[in-house]
């Protein structure tokens, strides 16, 4: 390496950094994005239909992109997503969760990115948020509008389709159900009416679902009987094994590059 | 994708063993490297720059001190920082674009590049350039439609042409593509699927 190689800086060296709560945040919000962008990238090669293998690899690729961008404001992104332990994860509980069936990977995809969009825009709205993160939003938000999108209408097209495509999609939605309470648990540093935007993701859930012929499902989202814990590094099993199979590389060979 | 500077450009600014003093003629000036930077072509679009597709937003000059060790008649080393913006977050072409970049502009002269991601404001496809929206087109990519003042995401229902045979009649087959910023859609008439670049609001 010549001292000309040196000259150009990465850009982990010129990203904008936080510290503190605006670290937590970004760290929450990033491994959200990580871990349901490495669950969307198992159905690579599994698809359905070669359209939907592309779809939900360029889902994956946005939500990676989130989570690089917010990693460069903490540190170091490969350490951030390789060398930590099950409990240092900040996601929640519910982006972890098995693929299971198409349809289960739908209902997952419809609940986050109904939240995520709602959040990102009030973020984009909040003088009170990280600059950075509010900068992110701008971008991202866009890009969730889309995942959005594509999430509703594969609910459209599985609930309102045959008694098999409903029931599977009912049964998605009944599985993701208890995991979504900690969708809307206060974040530090992003000071949000968590409860008020709770209360649109609700309601913009059940119309979506009302039009795929579909109710909200019964049980446990947000109370005391709810999953949770996941913004505290407490994890389900299958955690576990997806950390496993995403960091194995990189620990069994740590800086191979290719 | 290799980047070729015009010939001579080169011999413009010999490095040394320091790799950083050039003691021949007058260092490069700011209009040759931005020139230099504007004709850097997109990794995945290559038949449109990066100034084209509107994601090279700034460059800024910087003259380092000349060498103790170069002639008094040396030119000032110069440093350029430019700012580039990713279209999608998780576009995997922008490592590429820095390492494209920073070979054009040492090729060009600079001393030393910095190239630094900047997310603010948010790429749009109304930043593609007429220029841009044309090359497009003539690759048998359907350019993004201008999407106007307003904010929010964009119906997809307004009819897009078929870049081969012109027709209006076109089908949406997926909303993902071969990369992040296109869409799949096939020409009813001629029967060609062909990409869209898909419009992003400001």
């Amino acid at each position: 390496m010549t001292p000309a190689d040196t000259a150009r800086s990465t850009d982990a060296a010129t990203a904008p950094r936080l510290t503190g709560e605006g670290a937590a945040a970004a760290l929450m919000l990033g491994d959200d994005a990580l871990i349901l962008s490495h669950r969307l990238a198992e159905w690579t090669g599994h698809a359905p239909a070669l359209e939907e293998d592309v779809a939900l690899a360029n889902i994956s690729l946005d939500l990676l992109g989130q989570a690089r961008t917010l990693f460069s404001f903490v540190g170091d992104e490969d350490e951030l997503a390789y060398l930590r332990e099950e409990r240092a994860f900040r996601n929640i509980q519910l982006v972890e969760q098995p693929n299971g069936d198409f349809a289960q990977t739908i209902a997952r995809q419809l609940c986050f990115s109904l939240a995520q969009e709602l959040r990102w825009t009030a973020i984009l709205d909040s003088a009170d948020c990280p600059t950075p993160i509010r900068e992110l939003a701008a971008k991202a938000v866009k890009e969730t509008a889309y995942h959005r999108d594509h999430a509703t209408e594969w609910t459209l097209r599985l609930g309102d389709g045959t008694e098999e495509s409903h029931a599977r999609m009912r049964r998605g939605m009944a599985v993701m159900w208890r995991h979504t309470g900690e969708l809307f648990a206060p974040v530090p540093g992003l000071p949000l009416d968590d409860a008020a935007l709770r209360e649109q993701w609700l309601t913009a859930l059940r119309a979506v679902l009302a039009e795929a012929t579909l109710d909200l499902p019964e049980g446990p989202d947000a109370d005391a009987w709810a999953a949770g814990g996941g913004r505290e590094g407490v994890h389900t099993e299958p955690f576990g094994f997806l950390l496993a199979e995403m960091q194995h590389l990189h620990r069994s060979h740590p800086g191979a590059t290719w | 994708m290799v980047t070729r500077p015009p010939a001579g450009r080169a011999a413009t600014a010999p490095e040394t063993a320091s790799g950083k003093a050039t003691d021949g003629p007058a260092a490069p000036d700011e209009a040759t490297l931005r020139a230099a930077a504007a004709s850097v072509p997109d990794p995945e679009l290559p038949v449109l720059s990066l100034a084209e597709l509107g994601v090279l937003r700034a460059l800024r000059f910087d003259r380092a001190p000349v060498p103790e060790a170069a002639p008094a008649t040396a030119a000032h080393p110069v440093r350029v920082e430019v700012d580039i913006t990713p279209t999608y977050t998780g576009c995997p072409a922008l490592e590429t674009m820095a390492a494209d970049l920073e070979t054009a502009l040492r090729h060009a002269g600079a001393a030393e590049v910095t190239v630094r991601t900047v997310l603010s404001p948010a790429w749009s496809t109304d930043d593609i350039t007429d220029e841009g929206r044309r090359k497009l087109a003539a690759a048998g990519i359907a350019p993004p439609r201008p999407t106007g003042p307003a904010a929010g995401p964009v119906g997809l229902a307004l009819t897009i042409r078929c870049p081969r045979c012109g027709s209006t009649d076109t089908t949406l087959l997926s909303r993902f593509s071969s990369t992040a910023c296109k869409a799949l859609r096939r020409c009813d008439t001629c029967r060609e699927p062909f990409d869209h670049v898909k419009e992003v609001r400001r």
